[in-house]
């Protein structure tokens, strides 16, 4: 067990397997000799080669479909989107290519695909590097997504999404690469994708969350517990497919659920949650399913003050959090 | 638009009057010169006819309240006239039942003059407050969340019953946590007779601490839909009379004590018990148990052992009597009655039956001391098969029992007295104590009570332990 940052626990994930696997190929915008906007695939072109750490041209479905080409031959590619918010040229790629292939050719053939996506907001990213897209990619059907929150589930997500054989959209939290340390199990740690798990467990109410808003929670949790509100807190972790399982139990032990993303409110992925809760779990709940996402306005601002009203925070899910609880 | 119905001036000198029954209630269709209510004067007692035709609005003055001639007593809405805004439920809100033929009047006020604004602002739409909140909901629909609702199945609460519930939640919601503290408070208390203790331990002065925390657990009742009905004409108030206010739970009580002396048709056999060697075997070993097993182990925790081997071999006594059969419960989970200020209480002691006199001895107390604390849960006065009484500390030495409803049969232990008895041919100073059993004539007979009885007499008094152990 070793403490790491969450952004250490994917380079050490991607260096392993890489060494694990030959047929791993690392492919995106910067990921070869400059390591990495980021700083995630530092070293790996030194290690494994420039067969295997390809520099792309800047060119989004470029990447994807010659992913998916390497795909059906033979090489497990883990293509990089620089940022979330330039993944949609991919989009097509992505929707009618990666994700129907196996359905297409009746398993003929398979694409195992993991796109690397860093994503979110709260680091001045402005518009452009700031986006939360889980919402428009969880819609596909054929493509799994994971966000994980922490870094160990940062290194045993990636595993299990390389490993997959049918293509993970990897969303790493761009805010938590340097800022959130935390224990990574050593050895080959593997996280199934799948399973949500509860981080914080409690009585009054669930409060649903990943990425970024997972440790704005918890914080808020804290300040309930002071005020005699004991929240529980459960990561979801992987957006599809969705742990109904876990979801559904924490809301019938606390009969009202909170569901967090910073992504626009309207139409996002909470509002998935927040359906499946009031249909499978009507009988559970003492309060409306309520979602807490950011505003419905076209992009994240670059001005500070506005990008903390954009942005939630741990007093905003508080708040949110009371409300619920006060139906 | 509502019409007020006033207090008549009944005679040339009576200037006031009290209402007795109400016989209409809101909701209710009322003919021209249908009686309404009745009213009670020093001179007279008459039913006053409603002077309108319609549908009764509001019940303004309660039953037992004493208002002048003119005062406003209720209104009705006239027929023809069109239903009011505010009393329908608003789209958004989460769907409710209707109340089923008129909702029953809300939580009776304690002081409802007529110009108070309560009652006005209930109409408007759904107040602020619990308490507000509780007098607006008999005119609104309830606004229940699935959660709430299927509590309200599982314990079959009518409407009626939801109704009296306050509410805590935004706008005087019923929440989870109303629905259980309602039903703790109506499954707590009720049952056995004037004033029954637990054992020598608890005293006055022990158990007056419970009375505020017990009583902060029980929300306010209404007076449920039996009594008002049931109870008639008040009597008149001469001078010097003083009117004590029902607490909640004196509520509670006086609901159940009536519906099982209305319900169930008591019958009692008792048994005198020569308890000598038990007394004395407990005298001389009780501060060692009190070391050993670290608590004090009371006559009651003996009686207890020997009734939970009797119940199991007398089923038919630790039952219910249901008009589908006598239902005999495998469990045997026995209440002990508890005083505490103004009232009582029934903790349970679960699958008595299966525990050793050390180890009645400790729920004995924990639940003591947990009744005296306020900190009884709803699992603790729950699930009751049998009860147990003992109104022998204070002194009773015969007592015939209430029931605790819905249960067959309760035990009243009475006090050990010091008795010239009968022994062979001679006469001896024996320690003696009358069991009684207060029993549903329904599920069994007096044969069978005698049985039970006796059952419990034989262990008692064939009283023979092993060395210095309580067990028996």
């Amino acid at each position: 067990m070793a403490e790491k940052r969450y952004l250490d626990a994917i380079h050490d994930g991607l260096h392993e397997e890489m060494a694990r696997d030959e047929r791993i190929v690392v492919l995106g915008e910067d990921v070869g000799r400059k390591g990495g906007v980021f700083g995630v695939t530092e070293g790996l072109y030194e290690a494994f080669g420039e067969a295997r750490v390809l520099d792309t041209p800047l060119a989004e479905s470029t990447i994807v479909g010659v992913a998916l080409g390497m795909s059906v031959n033979g090489l497990l590619p883990v293509p990089e989107i620089q940022f979330a918010d330039f993944i949609h040229p991919a989009f097509d790629q992505i929707l009618s290519e990666v994700a129907r292939l196996r359905y297409r050719s009746n398993n003929d053939y398979e694409c195992p695909m993991t796109i690397r996506v860093p994503w979110g907001g709260g680091v001045h990213g402005a518009l452009y590097h700031s986006q939360s897209i889980e919402a428009f990619y969880a819609h596909i059907p054929g493509l799994k997504i994971v966000a994980p929150g922490t870094p160990a589930d940062a290194k045993g997500l990636l595993k299990a999404a390389i490993r997959d054989p049918d293509p993970v959209i990897y969303l790493e939290h761009k805010k938590l690469y340097r800022s959130i340390r935390g224990d990574v199990p050593d050895g080959d740690h593997v996280v199934p994708i799948g399973p949500a798990v509860v981080r914080r467990p409690g009585r009054d109410l669930s409060i649903f969350a990943y990425g970024l808003m997972l440790h704005e929670t918890l914080a808020a949790a804290e300040t309930l517990s002071r005020e005699g509100v004991e929240a529980e807190v459960v990561d979801i972790r992987t957006i599809k497919p969705l742990d109904a399982e876990t979801i559904l139990a924490s809301v019938e032990r606390t009969n009202r659920a909170l569901i967090v993303h910073e992504d626009n409110r309207f139409a996002g992925f909470g509002a998935e949650i927040a359906a499946m809760i009031a249909e499978e779990g009507f009988r559970f709940l003492d309060a409306p399913p309520t979602r807490l996402g950011g505003p419905d306005v076209p992009g994240v601002p670059f001005s500070t003050p506005l990008e903390n009203w954009f942005m939630l925070d741990a007093e905003k899910i508080a708040a949110a959090a009371r409300n619920v609880v006060a139906y | 638009m509502a019409t007020e119905i006033k207090m008549p001036q009944l005679g040339e000198s009576v200037h006031e009057g009290t209402l007795g029954r109400w016989l209409k209630q809101t909701g209710d269709t009322v003919a021209k010169y249908e009686p309404l209510v009745e009213v009670i004067t020093d001179k007279v007692n008459v039913e006053m006819p409603s002077p309108y035709a319609g549908v009764l609005e509001q019940i303004v003055v309660q039953e037992g309240q004493t208002v002048t001639a003119g005062t406003v007593i209720a209104t009705i809405r006239e027929s023809g006239a069109p239903a009011r805004a505010g009393a329908q439920p608003a789209a958004s809100r989460p769907q409710a039942p209707q109340p089923q033929a008129g909702p029953r009047p809300a939580a009776p006020q304690p002081a409802p003059m007529p110009s108070s604004a309560s009652p006005a602002s209930a109409q408007a739409g759904p107040a602020v407050s619990a308490q507000a909140g509780a007098a607006a909901r008999g005119r609104e629909s309830l606004r229940l969340t699935p959660l709430v609702r299927r509590l309200a199945e599982e314990h079959r609460l009518s409407t009626q019953d939801l109704e009296q519930i306050p509410g805590t939640g935004t706008d005087g919601r019923i929440t989870k946590d109303d629905v259980q503290r309602y039903l703790a408070s109506r499954g707590g208390a009720g049952g056995p007779s004037a004033a029954p203790a637990r054992g020598p331990m608890t005293g006055p002065a022990e158990t007056a601490a419970a009375a505020a925390a017990t009583q902060a657990a029980f929300k306010p009742a209404a007076a449920p839909p039996g009594t008002a009905t049931e109870r008639g004409a008040a009597p008149a108030r001469a001078a010097g009379d003083e009117v004590r206010p029902l607490s909640a739970l004196r509520k509670t009580i006086a609901e159940r004590m009536a519906r099982s002396k209305r319900e169930i048709p008591h019958a009692y056999g008792v048994v005198e018990v020569d308890v000598t060697a038990l007394v004395r075997h407990r005298e001389t070993h009780k501060a060692v148990w009190r070391l050993r097993e670290g608590v004090n182990i009371t006559l009651t925790a003996f009686i207890v052992r020997a009734v939970s081997r009797a119940l199991r071999d007398v089923p038919v006594v630790n039952a219910s009597f249901t008009p589908d059969g006598v239902l005999c419960r495998h469990a045997v989970n026995i209440g002990i009655g508890v005083a505490i200020p103004d009232g009582l209480i029934v903790p349970v002691i679960k699958d008595a039956d299966q525990k050793s006199v050390a180890g009645l001895g400790r729920d004995l107390e924990g639940l003591s001391v947990r009744a005296r604390a306020g900190k009884l849960t709803l699992d603790d006065v729950s699930g009751g098969t049998f009860t147990i009484t003992n109104p022998g500390v204070f002194g009773s030495v015969f007592s015939m029992p209430v029931i605790n409803y819905p249960q067959a049969a309760i035990l009243s232990t009475d006090a050990v007295v010091r008795r010239p008895v009968v022994l062979g041919e001679g006469i001896a100073i024996r320690e003696i104590m009358h069991l009684g059993l207060g029993f549903d004539h329904r599920a069994f007979d007096g044969a069978v009570a005698m049985q039970f009885l006796n059952h419990i007499k034989r262990q008692l008094e064939s009283f023979s332990p092993t060395g210095d152990s309580p067990e028996f």
